[in-house]
């Protein structure tokens, strides 16, 4: 953002403005003020569980993978959190451990089927997800396990104006920035994304950031399910696919600008991604629209505004591999042929 | 330098080569080698799913039961069909369970009680299937958004438009005639007793989509998403390729949602997982996750190949609560197998020999020929 090149970032920031200006003139027309402390905070709060997951769907996206297993990661940590907790304040330390554990070892193992077994991450954690969701709906009925008291601070308590919870994704926001920029794992996780191959052959150990992009990915959701735990009061086995949080997550970090594909995209794009999301919720609630309306305004929100950029973004794109730079041997040069079509014609310029 | 040049030249060698490599040996043979493959392995698949259910449920034996069961699973495999032709070019549809549950509430609402609003509303539902694909197709390769976002959109503006209007309620009832399409069938057949209207279509579709990829479309779709690049080069328009690839698929939904109909009446809620399961079907096809690789009516076997699991765990008494565990791990061996199988089974190379030093020289030639 130093030069004064737009980024995809400072599009989406733009975005994000725009959505904020609206959303606070329709705010206004309904003689409410979309600044109050009352509004901010319930849009903080919207925007806590859907940020955490998106932060580790962000990674699991760049380094070119999917997770689609995230909702049931979800709802198991607030079943099994709240299980282990059962109301005790001293059950508190365990749970959280346990939890993250297990969510991380969940994560763990898509990661080694989509680099181990070389299976599509798309698949690969739909099937992970299945299991899990076979699963929560054996073993459970209906909600269970209760948060201690103390845990349901964490969602209760107000730091200023700002939430704790939404501290907490902001903080597990800015330890992913400083790992994607500052070390060696976060610039091999954008080497694998952008090509696995290259990153291969380029003395890479292609499979490591792929294990720690996904287990990433399964503990941050892991916390989200702790922070609606903490919330809610209880654990539920349906909460996370209720929430739809692995479609919504993965349409934040694209309409964080951060390409589907992989290799390109940042954090903070995604955070504002799940903002315009929150603000866009807001203001609909605010006009008391149709709840399934709601869905209509988000489908085309989320196509045309990735669209805007996804345009521009592809065709500012230095042409690599279109013009070679000089004559090749492979190519004879035909003395006076007409124009073929194609590549060809463009060899042939190019060797002239 | 190298890379560069690589590229035009590889494609102009595979210009003068025929586009598919010939193949070798007798029918027998050449189906013991696709057999061994993930697109045929399905079909062994179903034998086997087969067999056991007969063995465990003697009631499965019977020709009528078995044709009811291919009724029963027709949509599925109607709709793992048209999502074979957009994950075959490299793209998703997300959008499918949405366009069943819509089309589901047009014949609701549209055809109601009225035999004489049927072919219309038939019409309509065609027409908005249609629409609904051109618009994804277009999105997706005009707009270059990603065809995974795009049908996401698609979903949740159409799954929102059906609830709003519906209230999120079943409404709307559709003639007896009409919904005989999915119920019905043509009655008093010697050995199975009925052939349900839905076979008929599901063949009707089956032949039609395996004579559909092997036309020059079939071809392209699949080069669409092996190489895009590639396609682009040989001058084919890869948006209108793949834009048809959408509209199949639309379509697709479309019929499923009308044999829908008849079997679960009208809901908003009609069809809903059937992205995921039409996925999951086309995967277990064999189908390549990222284009380029397989065959539709494996598409289709695929989704027998579920249908089956699932009565074949009914059969053994498992809780239904589990299928979702099962089906889970059945995806990730399949396609891990699968990953395995086609790196290392590829169709004979149709050079005999000489090809590494065949490859440098015969495009040298071959463009030069071509400039002449």
């Amino acid at each position: 953002m130093r030069s004064s090149r737009i980024t995809s970032t400072t599009i989406v920031y733009g975005v994000l403005l725009l959505v904020v200006v609206a959303a606070a003139l329709i705010t206004a027309g309904q003689g409410r003020n979309f600044f109050s402390t009352g509004n901010l905070d319930n849009i903080l709060t919207a925007t806590t569980i859907l940020g955490l997951i998106a932060i580790g769907q962000t990674l699991v996206i760049l380094v070119g993978s999917l997770d689609l297993s995230v909702p049931y990661v979800v709802s198991l940590a607030s079943v099994v959190g709240g299980g282990i907790m059962a109301g005790q304040a001293g059950g508190i330390v365990p749970a959280l451990l346990v939890t993250l554990l297990l969510c991380g070892v969940i994560g763990a193992v898509n990661g080694a089927i989509v680099a181990g077994l070389h299976v599509h991450g798309f698949i690969a954690t739909l099937g992970t997800g299945l299991v899990l969701s076979g699963y929560l709906g054996s073993t459970y009925q209906g909600s269970s396990g209760l948060a201690a008291f103390e845990f349901r601070l964490l969602d209760a308590t107000r730091i200023g104006p700002v939430p704790l919870a939404f501290l907490l994704m902001l903080g597990c926001a800015g330890l992913a920035v400083l790992v994607l920029r500052r070390t060696r794992l976060g610039h091999h996780l954008y080497a694998v994304g952008g090509n696995a191959e290259v990153a291969r052959m380029s003395g890479l150990r292609t499979a490591v950031p792929v294990v720690v992009a996904h287990t990433t990915c399964s503990v941050m959701s892991g916390l989200a399910g702790l922070v609606l735990l903490a919330r809610l009061g209880v654990g539920q086995p349906t909460v996370g696919s209720q929430g739809g949080y692995d479609l919504m997550s993965i349409a934040a970090v694209v309409l964080g600008g951060t390409l589907l594909a992989g290799g390109k995209g940042n954090i903070a794009g995604t955070l504002a991604g799940v903002a315009i999301f929150a603000v866009l919720d807001n203001a609909m609630g605010v006009m008391e629209l149709n709840p399934f309306l709601k869905d209509v305004v988000r489908g085309v929100v989320i196509v045309v505004a990735v669209a805007v950029y996804a345009r521009r973004e592809l065709d500012r794109r230095p042409a690599r591999f279109d013009r070679p730079p000089a004559a090749d041997p492979g190519t004879t040069k035909p003395p006076g042929s007409a124009t073929p079509a194609g590549t060809t014609d463009k060899t042939l310029e190019a060797s002239r | 330098m190298s890379a560069p040049t690589a590229s035009p030249t590889g494609q102009g060698s595979r210009r003068a080569t025929p586009a598919v490599p010939a193949h070798s040996g007798g029918l027998g043979r050449r189906i013991s080698v696709g057999l061994i493959t993930p697109g045929g392995a399905v079909f062994v698949l179903v034998a086997v799913l087969l067999v056991a259910i007969m063995l465990t449920n003697p009631n499965f034996t019977d020709p009528g039961a078995l044709i009811r069961f291919v009724g029963r699973t027709a949509p599925i495999a109607i709709a793992a069909m048209g999502q074979f032709y957009v994950i075959v070019s490299g793209e998703f549809d997300l959008s499918m369970a949405a366009v069943i549950a819509t089309q589901v509430v047009i014949a609701g609402n549209v055809i109601g009680l009225e035999d004489s609003r049927i072919v219309p509303g038939l019409v309509l539902m065609f027409v908005v299937g249609t629409v609904i694909g051109l618009v994804n197709g277009l999105a997706t390769t005009l707009l270059r958004v990603p065809s995974f976002i795009v049908t996401l959109g698609m979903m949740l503006a159409l799954l929102g438009l059906v609830r709003y209007v519906t209230g999120g309620a079943a409404t709307g009832n559709p003639t007896e005639n009409f919904r005989e399409i999915g119920r019905g069938g043509i009655e008093g057949i010697p050995v199975v007793d009925i052939i349900p209207w839905s076979v008929l279509v599901l063949a009707v579709v089956a032949a039609a989509s395996a004579w559909l990829m092997r036309r020059p479309f079939g071809r392209t779709l699949v080069a669409a998403g092996d190489n895009p690049d590639a396609l682009r080069h040989a001058g084919a328009s890869l948006w209108w390729v793949k834009t048809r690839a959408f509209i199949l698929s639309s379509l697709s939904a479309t019929v499923a949602g009308i044999l829908l109909v008849g079997y679960a009446g009208v809901h908003p809620s009609v069809g809903s997982g059937y992205e995921f399961a039409a996925i999951t079907a086309v995967v277990l096809g064999g189908v390549v996750l990222g284009g380029g690789r397989g065959w539709v009516l494996s598409a289709a076997a695929g989704a027998f190949a579920l249908e089956l699991l699932f009565l074949l765990l009914t059969a053994l008494g498992v809780e239904a609560t589990w299928r979702d565990t099962v089906q889970g791990l059945i995806i990730i061996a399949a396609v891990a197998l699968a990953a395995r199988t086609w790196s290392g089974v590829r169709r004979p190379q149709a050079t005999p020999s000489g090809t590494t030093p065949g490859t440098t020289e015969n495009p040298t030639k071959s463009t030069t020929e071509g400039d002449r």
